[in-house]
Formats: C-alpha cells, sequence, structure tokens
C-alpha cells in the first residue's frame, strides 16, 4: 500500500469523511461502488414482493399506507443511485447489470409473497433489519452517502410502525388471521437471520476496514434480535428456532447456525423467486425503454 | 439534467442543500424535486440549481497564519492576569470567579 | 338512494378506480423520478375516493371501506375510462391527461354547487388536481415534442376519445372536445361515447384482485 492510500485509510479509520471530489484510492472507490449500488438495487428490487399486494390491500388505508411505503423505496433507489452515478456509474449501467444477473440485491428480496401476512411481516421484521444496518451507515466514511441515510432512516421509520400495525390488526382478529402471521414468521424467519450476514471479523470485513460499514455483522443481528425478538414474543408468536435464547452472561443472543450456504445460493440469483423477480424488471424495463428515449431525444 | 436542491425546513430558516435530482429538463425537475424533497411537508421552499450552474470554492490556503482574524488567535489569559495584578484588582476577580 | 349519493358515488368509484390503475405503475414507471410523482398522484385519487365515499357513507349508514370494497362488481358506478388496464405509457398519460381534462369540467360544476358539503370537497380536490395537470401537461408536452412521441400519444388519445367522453354527462361533453382539441390542434372523430354504467371485463378482473384479501376472511376479521 502506498503513503498516499494509507494516509487515506488512517484518516478515514480515525472518522475521516470523504467528499465526491477528494482524492479517494481505486479500491476504496470501487468497494464503496459495490457497496452502494448493492444498496440501490435492493430498494428497487424490494418493491417486487410488495407491489402486488397494493392491489389487494384490504382496507384504503392500508392501500394508501403500503403506496406511500413502496414509493419511498423507489425514492431511496433513486438518491442512492444519484450517488453512485456522482462516483462514476450512471444508473443504467447499474440497472443493465441488475437485470443481467450481473449485480446482487439483498437476499430478502429473492422470496416469494404468500398472503397480507407476508405483507406485515415484511414491513415490520425485514424493514426493522433494515433499519439496523442502514443507521449504522449514517457514520459511513463517504460523507454524501452518509448524508442521504439520514433521510432514508427518517422515512423508514414510518414503515416499521406501518408493519407493526398491520401485524397488531391481524392477531387481534380472528384465529385465521393470528396463524397466517404465524406462517408467515415462520417462513421469513431463516432470511432473516441471513439478512446481517455471515459472522466474519470485522478486520477482515473490507467494507469495515474502509469505514463504508461502522458494524460488524454479528453485531448489527444482535441488534435486531435485542429489539424485536422481544416484541415477537409477546403477541404470541412464535419464533421457529428452538434454540434462540439469550445468554444472560455475555448478554449475546444464542441461535441455531443458518445455512451460510444457502445465503450465498440465495444471493447469486438461485433464490425461489430470483429469476421471476429479474425476468419481471427485465421486461418492464424493456416495455418502457421508448419513454426515455423520447424523454432524452427532445431535452437533448 | 442534474439539479441541486436546497430545502427551507421551516420558515425562518436557511435553505440547505438537501441533495441531488435527475431530471431531463425544469418542469419535470420541478415536480420531480417537489415529490422527493416535499412530499411528506418536509419543506416549505425548494431551490433548484443546475449542477453546471454552481460556481464551487474550495481552496482557502492558510500558509502565513492568518489567526489574527478569527478569536482563536487571541489568547489573552495571561496579559488580563498581567493587568489585575498591576492594577491590584486580581483578588477580587479571582473572587468572583 | 339520493341523486345527491348517486353523484357521490360516481365520482368517488372514478377516483378509486384510476388510482388503483395508476398505482399499478408503482416500482415500473419509466424511470425512478417518475414512479415516485405518479405514486402520489395514485394516492391522492385513492384519497378524494376517500373523502368521497365518507360523504356518501353517512347518508347511506356505512363506511368508506365498506363502500370501495363490499359491493358487487356490478354495483360500482365509474366510467369505462377507468376501468380500462392500460399499462403502457402513452396510454396511461393520454387516459390522466383526458380524465383530468374532464375532471376539471366537471369540478367546476361542482364547485359552484349550492350543497356546501359538495362544494366544499371539490374545491379542496381541485387544488390537488391542479397538480395532477401540470403534471399531465408536462408530459403531454414532452410526448408531442417528438415523432415517436407524438405518434404513440395520438394512437392513445384517438383509442380512448370515446371512453373519455363517457366521463361526462351529455351537456358537458362539447366542452370536453373543444379543449381537447384545442390542446391538440386537430379535430377529433365524432364517436359514440361509452357511457358510464357500462363495465368492461377488466372491471371485474380488478374487483376480485382488490376485494381478495378482505373476501378471504369470515366476519370478525381485522385489517
Amino acid at each position: 500500500m502506498d503513503t498516499r492510500t494509507q494516509e487515506f485509510l488512517e484518516y478515514v479509520q480515525d472518522g475521516g469523511q470523504v467528499e465526491t471530489g477528494d482524492w479517494m484510492p481505486d479500491e476504496y472507490r470501487s468497494k464503496l461502488v459495490k457497496f452502494i449500488e448493492m444498496h440501490a438495487n435492493s430498494e428497487l428490487m424490494g418493491v417486487l414482493p410488495e407491489r402486488d399486494w397494493i392491489l389487494r390491500a384490504p382496507t384504503l388505508q392500508r392501500k394508501l399506507a403500503l403506496t406511500a411505503k413502496i414509493q419511498d423505496e423507489v425514492g431511496h433507489a433513486q438518491l442512492i443511485y444519484r450517488v453512485v452515478a456522482d462516483l462514476g456509474k450512471p444508473r443504467n449501467a447499474c440497472l443493465d447489470d441488475l437485470v443481467s444477473g450481473r449485480a446482487k440485491f439483498h437476499n430478502v428480496f429473492h422470496y416469494p409473497t404468500k398472503t397480507w401476512g407476508d405483507v406485515g411481516v415484511i414491513a415490520w421484521l425485514v424493514d426493522a433489519a433494515a433499519i439496523v444496518s442502514q443507521k449504522a451507515l449514517l457514520k459511513c466514511s463517504y460523507a454524501p452517502y452518509a448524508r442521504i441515510m439520514k433521510k432514508i432512516c427518517w422515512e423508514e421509520s414510518f414503515h416499521i410502525l406501518h408493519g407493526r400495525d398491520v401485524i397488531l390488526a391481524l392477531v387481534t382478529g380472528t384465529q385465521e388471521q393470528f396463524e397466517l402471521v404465524q406462517e408467515a414468521l415462520d417462513r421469513w424467519w431463516e432470511p432473516l437471520m441471513h439478512f446481517h450476514g455471515n459472522q466474519i471479523p470485522p478486520d477482515e470485513d473490507p467494507m469495515f476496514v474502509w469505514r463504508i460499514k461502522s458494524q460488524a455483522n454479528e453485531d448489527a443481528r444482535q441488534q435486531f434480535l435485542d429489539g424485536y425478538v422481544p416484541q415477537i414474543r409477546e403477541l404470541g408468536l412464535e419464533i421457529p428456532d428452538s434454540a434462540l435464547r439469550k445468554d444472560e452472561e455475555s448478554g449475546r443472543w444464542l441461535y441455531t447456525e443458518p445455512d451460510w450456504e444457502k445465503l450465498r445460493a440465495v444471493v447469486t440469483g438461485h433464490g425461489p423467486a430470483s429469476q421471476e423477480r429479474l425476468d419481471f424488471r427485465r421486461l418492464s424495463r424493456e416495455q418502457v425503454a421508448w419513454v426515455e428515449q423520447v424523454v432524452l431525444a427532445e431535452a437533448a | 439534467m442534474i439539479f441541486e436542491v436546497f430545502r427551507r425546513e421551516r420558515k425562518g430558516q436557511p435553505f440547505q442543500h438537501a441533495g441531488s435530482i435527475d431530471a431531463p429538463d425544469e418542469h419535470f425537475a420541478d415536480v420531480y424535486a417537489r415529490e422527493q424533497y416535499g412530499r411528506r411537508q418536509e419543506s416549505v421552499a425548494l431551490w433548484l440549481v443546475p449542477r453546471n450552474a454552481l460556481h464551487e470554492i474550495d481552496d482557502f490556503p492558510d500558509e502565513f497564519d492568518l489567526k489574527y482574524r478569527r478569536v482563536d488567535g487571541y489568547s489573552i489569559k495571561t496579559r488580563l492576569r498581567e493587568a489585575r495584578d498591576r492594577a491590584g484588582t486580581l483578588e477580587s476577580a479571582a473572587g468572583e470567579a | 338512494m339520493s341523486d345527491r349519493s348517486d353523484l357521490l358515488l360516481a365520482i368517488a368509484d372514478d377516483e378509486l378506480f384510476l388510482g388503483w390503475r395508476n398505482s399499478e405503475w408503482t416500482g415500473i414507471a419509466p424511470f425512478l423520478e417518475e414512479d415516485v410523482a405518479f405514486s402520489s398522484i395514485a394516492q391522492n385519487e385513492i384519497g378524494h375516493a376517500r373523502a368521497l365515499y365518507e360523504l356518501a357513507a353517512r347518508e347511506l349508514d356505512t363506511t368508506a371501506d365498506e363502500l370501495a370494497f363490499d359491493r358487487d362488481a356490478d354495483e360500482y358506478r365509474c366510467a369505462p375510462l377507468v376501468q380500462l388496464r392500460r399499462l403502457e405509457w402513452a396510454r396511461t398519460i393520454a387516459r390522466h391527461w383526458l380524465y383530468e381534462t374532464a375532471d376539471e369540467i366537471r369540478l367546476a360544476i361542482l364547485k359552484a354547487s349550492d350543497d356546501s358539503e359538495i362544494a366544499g370537497i371539490a374545491s379542496k380536490i381541485d387544488r390537488e388536481e391542479a397538480y395532477h395537470r401540470m403534471h399531465a401537461e408536462m408530459w403531454v408536452e414532452r410526448l408531442l415534442a417528438t415523432g415517436e412521441g407524438r405518434a404513440r400519444f395520438n394512437d392513445a388519445v384517438d383509442e380512448l376519445w370515446p371512453y373519455a367522453l363517457g366521463v361526462l354527462d351529455d351537456a358537458l361533453r362539447p366542452e370536453l372536445r373543444e379543449r381537447v382539441e384545442e390542446r391538440l390542434g386537430r379535430k377529433l372523430p365524432d364517436a359514440e361515447p361509452v357511457p358510464r354504467g357500462r363495465h368492461e371485463t377488466e372491471l371485474r378482473q380488478l374487483w376480485e384482485e382488490m376485494t381478495m384479501v378482505r373476501r378471504s376472511a369470515p366476519t370478525g376479521a381485522r385489517w
């Protein structure tokens, strides 16, 4: 590592922040692009599990809230792709890589949404897991990303409330509705445990080394469990992991080790809904491609 | 086109940089900025500026100690003590503190 | 049912179905900025429907949700224009613009109504619709500015024109024709309006989907 890179590394590790026009090592830039692009892709692909339910939401209030939540996710994708574009990779290049399967998006968006119970679990718990990660990004060494994360976290906080409200309505409804939630939780628990990634020591995680992330994977998962296991259990719902408990001595949650091979397979496009989602995204993009051409032709 | 967006959160507050937005022209930028930075009533006003219209200055050399123009250039503690000592007010000043 | 509830339900159903149709673009609009904007428009429309249903619900001793979801598909009074599934951008914009143009004419009459509640709600709706009209006009201008955009947009308007006429009563149709022709700078063919009360097959399809969760649980369910 040359001296300039070494100094840069020390600077970010010391809490220093970097702006778009500042000098940065190529490796830092490419890691940033990779990380932030995946975040943008996840926001965009995260729309798909929920959008079918916009048409099926069971009351006007739910319809409005769900539409607004998904609107936020598209808005986040827009903000985040802007950051990537300023780092040198245009949005269309990101979308090309996304639909061709070259780029990744978060594991939870590779699964189907089977019932309205899933819609509630996604809005409540998937968003809760996401907000744990996103809050840690407020301290990202790349300042433009950290700044938009403030707006994103602010908007996400309404999603969790909306999701929790959906769940509370269902668990206080009929027995069938309660079971709908339990089944959804059973389906989503494994993806939720995968969400923050496998336990790697932070010093071996390049995203941590460059202070793109400020939190180790396991710390994020522990924070999620701390916050949400009690909230799930108090509703009488059962978490499908008999080993899950908090070790009073260490203060850490113990759980059955998730299947990390499965996570790897899912995020590389082998999840239950991966290909269907990518096909849908590709097709819908092709269908509107002429609009961008018309709009840009005139603007040029 | 890329527009930089500045927003005013409440009346009486300064405009602050909110982020940027892609739009084919200013009509679209008007609509899209409203949506991205104002749809939750989080702003009372927005400024949109085409990015290429911004003139940025980010170099402020200070090679020969320009601290005399700032408060941190002045440490009056020692001198004040001496002056109070000379005037015989050192005791009462200490009492007040 | 009184003429008043009948009128309220007709407009509410228009806004509900258009809002539902427009929300189908969420997540897949031509570009992300537009996605966010069009979603707000869809939300506004549902919001208008809700306000109108609430007004009708007081008279009919029911709730806005029951009016929106619990009627049979045949009971909706929305114009066929908003029932159509047109998940294609030129048609979406054409419908959006035609509907907003017709709605402006209708709202002007309602704002002058002797019924202060109807006049009040019409004024409130119109203030939001002004933004929708600005959005629609921005797109019309942009589409008409290129050969391809113009061809697609004009085709879409021609296809939807008989449906657009059906949004308004007989007496108001000439004004709609005048405004649309003036903006397009061309004459539109004489067309038989597709009137309110007709139900396209897409109405039932959408109804099946929009009520499926609600119908899935027996009484006592909470949403």
